[in-house]
């Protein structure tokens, strides 16, 4: 994918992202998170409105809130919240869903949606879990399972990509139908049956730590890392933003629109794929139940995160942070013995305030 | 651009189509090899007291239930059928299972129109349910409701039930018993509980902390999963953190359970007496491997019993082991609890899940 950068086009994201924004584009300039643009109106603007709407700033008002839900753990929980042990376990549990949602960032920066990644899931769970899948990797080595469940997210993507560029079909119409067509097919494969991991060495690995780290934490930081650095500091990420924030723009400034959104679908996909391996690590099995309402929690974190529902600016410091935020509050609520309709009710509550934030930013850059 | 169009399509097209076929490839080897019907572990039929067994009248039943969608219900619908298939005088018509009620209302029409001798119905939705199954009842057809009861005595003529409170009361007096046992003062106990908006997972709570009252004990932490193996991993773990030392685990799913294992293993946190529910053959085995303590059935074999019902019901016959020469209009199956002592004696009714 990343040989197409290379190609000749002098990188014409830049001033197209320009356009997206309403506003010249310095590249770089952004702190962690943002794209290049949100910088420039910081400085404009000035005052509270002008760093709120920075990349710094959005990102600020996400740790602001992180910070006091930690307050909240540590108060209320005590050493239980505030051990190592427990951040690992909060980390841990929001690896599989943060590797997804840093996927999402690029499909709904890249003014997309995607509604199938939970039933791609579960798919690739299921594929890499299956007694052929399975033998073959006895006999070989369990990599295989991790290719199987990538490939089979890849060929989704592909799938959804394609139906979306090149089919010209609207992305939530194709995801809909992925989202059923792809857990109709993990439950025929699977038969509707949970499909144990009986492979030791995938467990142990992905199961395993690092200096103390969980395998699949470091997965996460890795995944975050590269999503930032692919959105942010190349080609790719530049052409992403501008076909999100006005495709015809891009088109008119030589980007190949159709194939840059098919690459983001397929990018997802793979994203899906390695989320497969990590709940397959994490629950030891394989089943077409997994990664249900998945769709909701990544798009959910995304946009808590910062990057625009209607695409042109993303941030994937913002999505990790979003992502941060509603586990560690799974982890306050069960800590605190509290039930999971309370949970919801405030899930909600923190959507749409930061909903109302996000727009209130825009307004206030807009003027 | 539009020049370079056709050389991408191209090369996507080539590209999706080697993809597929791989895919395709792969998806036709998949589970057949281990696929082992779970009614082919079922106890052989014609244990009755009486000549009940034996070859009567032909009697044509309709059996409708749920989708298949966790390993519970799959195993209540091969059940069901395998045991249809012990009698030569049974001929079973199955319709298609579906979560949908008024597809299944409509199944129900078709079984009337057909004129079966009796019906075996596992509702959706009790409620959705009862009103067409009232209908079946006016056209003489004797229907056996399984599992989820309707809103109406009108509707069935018999009533085969698990019982969820009775889970929870089981769960909960082993628990009791574990406390006493350990002579435990002051024990943590805590829950998994499914969802938490249906009814079945109230009642099982509600007879988990009746039975706790007895001996004087409450549920500490309580979390509520999905019966999915990862919903069951997600609340597991954190419940690790919420209590750092847990005596008791009552988790109500086998399914999720599959989930919470895999969280206790990975905390490393077996100190705890760890009861399941529902009773899949994965619980089963881990009570035979001692990573499990009990667990407290839900017998997936309700809706076979449901068959056996229909069939002595419309051949005009009792159950012989009643006094009663009449089969009885409601059976409510006990909630065995099933512990290292007599898993061999339950393991051919574990469900694989």
């Amino acid at each position: 994918m990343s040989a197409d950068v290379t190609k000749a086009e002098h990188t014409p994201g830049e001033p197209v992202a320009g356009v997206a924004e309403g506003a010249p584009a310095t590249p770089s300039a952004a702190h962690a998170g943002g794209p290049p643009v949100g910088g420039v109106a910081a400085a404009r603007q000035g005052g509270l409105a002008g760093f709120l709407s920075s990349p710094a700033g959005r990102s600020a008002g996400l740790v602001i809130a992180l910070v006091l839900l930690v307050v909240v753990g540590i108060v209320t929980a005590g050493d239980r919240f505030a051990s190592p042990d427990n951040a690992l376990t909060i980390l841990r549990l929001g690896a599989t869903i943060g590797v997804v949602s840093v996927g999402m960032t690029f499909v709904i920066s890249g003014g997309g949606i995607d509604l199938s990644v939970g039933a791609i899931v579960a798919l690739s769970s299921v594929w890499a879990t299956t007694v052929a899948t399975q033998t073959m990797a006895a006999n070989y080595h369990w990599v295989v399972m991790v290719f199987a469940a990538v490939a089979v997210g890849a060929a989704c993507g592909l799938v959804n990509g394609v139906l979306v560029a090149y089919g010209r079909i609207a992305p939530f119409i194709v995801t809909l139908a992925m989202l059923a067509a792809a857990r109709g097919l993990a439950e025929l494969i699977a038969k509707r049956r949970t499909q144990i991991v009986r492979e030791r060495g995938f467990i142990d690995f992905f199961g395993g730590s690092v200096l103390g780290i969980p395998v699949l934490v470091i997965m996460f930081a890795v995944v975050a890392a590269i999503g930032w650095v692919l959105l942010n500091r190349t080609t790719f990420g530049r052409r992403t933003l501008a076909i999100g924030g006005n495709p015809e723009a891009a088109r008119l400034a030589g980007i190949r629109v159709q194939r840059q959104t098919m690459y983001l679908y397929i990018l997802l996909g793979i994203a899906c794929g390695i989320a497969a391996v990590m709940i397959m690590a994490r629950t030891t099995t394989g089943t077409s139940t997994h990664g249900q309402l998945y769709e909701l929690d990544a798009i959910a974190a995304v946009v808590i995160g910062g990057t625009l529902l209607s695409g042109g600016r993303g941030t994937v410091v913002g999505t990790v942070l979003g992502v941060l935020i509603f586990t560690t509050l799974s982890n306050v609520f069960t800590l605190n013995n509290l039930d999971t309709s309370t949970q919801a009710v405030a899930k909600g509550a923190i959507i749409v305030a930061a909903v109302l934030l996000q727009q209130r930013v825009s307004r206030t850059r807009s003027t | 651009m539009s020049a370079s169009l056709p050389r991408t399509t191209k090369r996507v097209a080539v590209l999706a189509i080697t993809m597929s076929t791989a895919l395709v490839a792969a998806g036709c080897t998949s589970n057949d090899p281990v696929t082992t019907p779970a009614a082919s572990t079922q106890q052989a039929g014609g244990n009755a007291a009486s000549d009940n067994d034996a070859p009567g009248d032909k009697v044509v039943i309709g059996f409708s239930g749920p989708a298949a969608d966790h390993g519970w219900l799959g195993a209540i619908n091969s059940a069901a059928q395998a045991e249809a298939k012990k009698f030569s005088d049974v001929e079973l018509k199955v319709a298609e299972g579906t979560n949908d009620a008024s597809l299944q209302i409509s199944q129900i029409e078709t079984f009337i129109n057909d004129k079966v001798d009796a019906i075996v119905l596992l509702p959706t939705d009790g409620a959705a349910l009862t009103e067409v199954a009232t209908k079946a009842m006016n056209a003489g057809i004797p229907v056996i409701n399984v599992d989820r009861e309707f809103s109406s005595p009108f509707a069935a003529r018999a009533t085969i039930l698990g019982d969820n409170y009775g889970m929870g009361v089981s769960a909960g007096t082993y628990a009791c018993k574990v406390v006493k046992d350990k002579n435990l003062t002051n024990p943590v106990i805590t829950e998994i509980a499914g969802i938490d908006a249906l009814p079945l997972t109230q009642d099982r709570s509600k007879g988990f902390a009746d039975a706790l009252k007895a001996c004087d004990q409450t549920v500490d932490n309580r979390v509520a999963a999905e019966f999915t193996v990862e919903s069951g991993n997600r609340q597991a773990a954190n419940l690790l953190q919420a209590a750092t030392k847990i005596d008791i685990l009552w988790n109500h799913d086998d399914d999720q359970g599959v989930g919470v294992m895999a969280a206790l293993d990975q905390a490393g946190r077996h100190e705890m007496a760890f009861i399941g529910g529902a009773g899949s053959a994965n619980a089963m085995r881990w009570i035979q491997e001692g990573k499990m303590a009990a667990t407290v059935l839900y017998p997936p074999t309700q809706a076979a019993d449901g068959i056996k019902l229909a069939r002595l019901i419309a051949q005009d016959k009792g159950i012989s082991d009643l006094v009663q020469v009449e089969v009885p209009r409601r059976i409510v199956l006990n909630a065995p609890v099933v512990t290292k002592e007599n898993v061999a004696e339950y393991l051919p009714l574990g469900f694989e899940s």
